[in-house]
């Protein structure tokens, strides 16, 4: 293969496997909004519990699939907890409110995470039957655990598009996204649909930290850049669109990682100066309701 | 003229011991109190967008940042920092970019607004926080303060501690002024109008993205002070003073202080800042402590520690009867 397209196909592999890291997150913080009105901060820190739940339960057990296996458990019992205990409180209340108090928490949990595991960083190892790379050219090659990253991110994709449009759950978790009163009005138990949502939005994005360990390191603070990043994802593809978020975050993953090869010295602006314009065109988003 | 209200009598009392602070307090004291009100300008700003305007901005950090980077970049190397080229640099800055982003921000509302002011404040923070020639991550260092030449001596003399804190009182005290004669003015009913129902105020004419754009880069430019004077005050700028966090804690401020009143935010921003001088002292986790209060005030009392005269009086008049009872109770009798 030639040496510059294999480059540039090393890139669009990194990319679409950051842009499926982003959707993960995404896709429970614009169910989030969508569904119950909740602009939801503390969103990157089920990230970081994700990371660091990897992190620990593959050093206690030695396996990183173990360590997922029983990390997703522990992280949706935490997002429901955290739904009762928090987020509920939130639902009849203006935006600042809940920016504020999604704000506080995330200190909060910052200060948890530092009492539970330290500030220093720590890395996870690939799993061993993963921790090859393929061979493109004589000398470019590409780690087979980025390829399974993407890989699960679709398995996962696929399984939400299924559980949205062919199951009871979907079907209310829809109504619910295009008219909350109407769902309420029709007898349907929102507590119990709003903390399903909230659950299962907190094991996508812890997910999304398990998945990420290896590759990034575990750190403080780690959800934070994510978090930020990911409602960038939010706003482009319209809140409260699933199919807003896969394609806002795979141009994201494309904009940010073509932009560090391209023009690094304006990386990181690039992803807002995208979302500017888009906004500017439309500012209710790719797929978002005009209201 | 009316008697002064009992607002404006406890505004001058405490403005009274604020000018007498600098004569008792310690110059850690004075220069932790200089701050406070550095902190008050930039969350009074906030709250006009935020209180007045309905606009809920979370990137306001950007122009208190941009206030002292325009400052660190024109002066970084320069032997003499001159007060009236400096300042109106760093506001006239602050202006531009708010004008910028203002524009495009304003027509979008809600969570859209939200994330796009925050988008904007991220730019701005990694341009900073990647850019070598303006220090990156450590940012800037000023060795000098300003100073206000008249004739051959200076002024101001902001060397010490307490002629800085006055410069920064009398700063609070104009920001104070202008804001409420602007809200007093037509212009402020028109603001205050948009926040309780902006389809309304659109509907009888006014041209109200156009409003929100000026109650825009107003906010921006008195932060952009705010950012000035931190600047000039600490000797640093870096991108810190963009980051998220710190718009976070200005609305933080201006909600516990207590949004919509001109002197909340300043209660708020004496209150936030006490808390993160003096928490740390108690736990090494006092984050934990700190955004648990935050939690607790925003939850229970979500006009913010103005309201809780207004709340405990509401709890003693209680047997009190009610002034259309009494009348009725009149009427009858």
């Amino acid at each position: 293969m030639n040496m510059e397209l294999s480059f540039y196909l090393v890139q669009l592999l990194n990319a679409v496997q950051y842009g499926f890291l982003l959707f993960l997150v995404a896709s429970g913080l614009t169910l989030l909004f969508g569904i119950m009105g909740v602009i939801n901060l503390a969103h990157g820190s089920f990230y970081m519990l994700g990371a660091y739940l990897a992190y620990w339960l593959s050093g206690v057990t030695g396996s990183l699939w173990l360590g997922i296996l029983l990390g997703l458990p522990i992280a949706m019992a935490v997002g429901y907890l955290v739904e009762r205990i928090a987020i509920s409180f939130l639902y009849q209340r203006d935006h600042l409110y809940q920016v504020l108090l999604t704000f506080a928490l995330i200190l909060i949990f910052n200060e948890l995470q530092q009492i539970l595991w330290g500030t220093d960083v720590h890395g996870v190892a690939i799993p061993e039957i993963l921790a090859g790379s393929i061979q493109l050219t004589e000398n470019q090659t590409y780690p087979v655990y980025r390829l399974f990253i993407s890989a699960a991110c679709i398995a996962i994709a696929c399984g939400m598009y299924w559980v949205i449009q062919k199951t009871r759950l979907g079907m209310m978790i829809r109504a619910g996204a295009s008219n909350r009163e109407m769902v309420q009005a029709l007898g349907i138990d929102v507590n119990r649909l709003f903390a399903i949502v909230f659950s299962l939005g907190v094991a996508l994005a812890g997910f999304a930290g398990m998945l990420a360990a290896p590759v990034d390191s575990v750190y403080p603070g780690m959800g934070e850049n994510v978090l930020i990043i990911s409602f960038v994802v939010v706003v482009i593809g319209g809140t409260g669109s699933i199919k807003g978020a896969f394609v806002g975050a795979m141009l994201i993953g494309l904009a940010s990682t073509f932009g560090k090869v391209l023009v690094p010295e304006m990386a990181s602006i690039i992803v807002y100066a995208l979302m500017a314009v888009i906004l500017l065109r439309r500012p209710q988003g790719l797929f978002g309701k005009a209201s | 003229m009316l008697p002064p209200s009992r607002t404006t009598l406890a505004l001058l009392a405490v403005l009274l011991v604020l000018v007498l602070f600098p004569l008792f307090g310690s110059s850690f004291y004075v220069g932790l109190m200089t701050r406070i009100i550095i902190i008050a300008i930039f969350a009074m700003s906030l709250d006009l967008l935020i209180g007045y305007t309905g606009l809920v901005s979370f990137g306001h950090s950007a122009f208190y940042g941009i206030g002292g980077y325009a400052l660190a970049i024109a002066f970084q190397d320069a032997a003499v920092i001159h007060l009236w080229q400096a300042l109106p640099l760093s506001l006239a800055a602050a202006a531009v970019a708010a004008l910028v982003i203002g524009w495009i921000s304003v027509r979008t509302s809600g969570i859209y607004f939200i994330m796009i002011t925050l988008a904007f404040a991220q730019m701005f923070f990694y341009y900073f926080f990647e850019s070598p020639s303006y220090g990156g991550d450590d940012g800037i260092f000023l060795f000098f303060k300003p100073v206000l030449m008249l004739g051959d001596s200076d002024i101001l003399q902001l060397d010490h501690e307490n002629n800085f804190y006055y410069l920064s009182l009398g700063c609070l005290v104009l920001g104070f002024l202008f804001l409420k004669m602007i809200l007093q003015a037509p212009f402020g009913k028109v603001i205050r109008a948009i926040k309780a129902n902006e389809h309304r105020v659109r509907a009888l004419g006014y041209a109200t993205d156009r409003y929100k754009l000026v109650s825009f880069v107003i906010a921006g430019v008195i932060a952009g002070l705010a950012g000035f004077l931190e600047g000039a005050h600490s000797g640093y700028v870096n991108p810190a003073y963009l980051s998220w966090h710190e718009s976070g804690i200005a609305i933080a401020i201006v909600i516990l202080g207590g949004m919509g009143t001109l002197y909340g935010p300043i209660l708020g921003a004496f209150i936030i800042i006490m808390l993160q001088n003096f928490l740390p002292e108690l736990t090494e986790h006092w984050q934990l402590l700190f955004g648990s209060i935050v939690i607790a005030v925003a939850l229970f009392l979500p006009h913010g520690v103005v309201s809780l005269p207004h709340k405990l009086g509401a709890l003693f008049r209680l047997k009190r009867k009610h002034p259309e009872d009494l009348a009725k109770e009149a009427a009858d009798g």
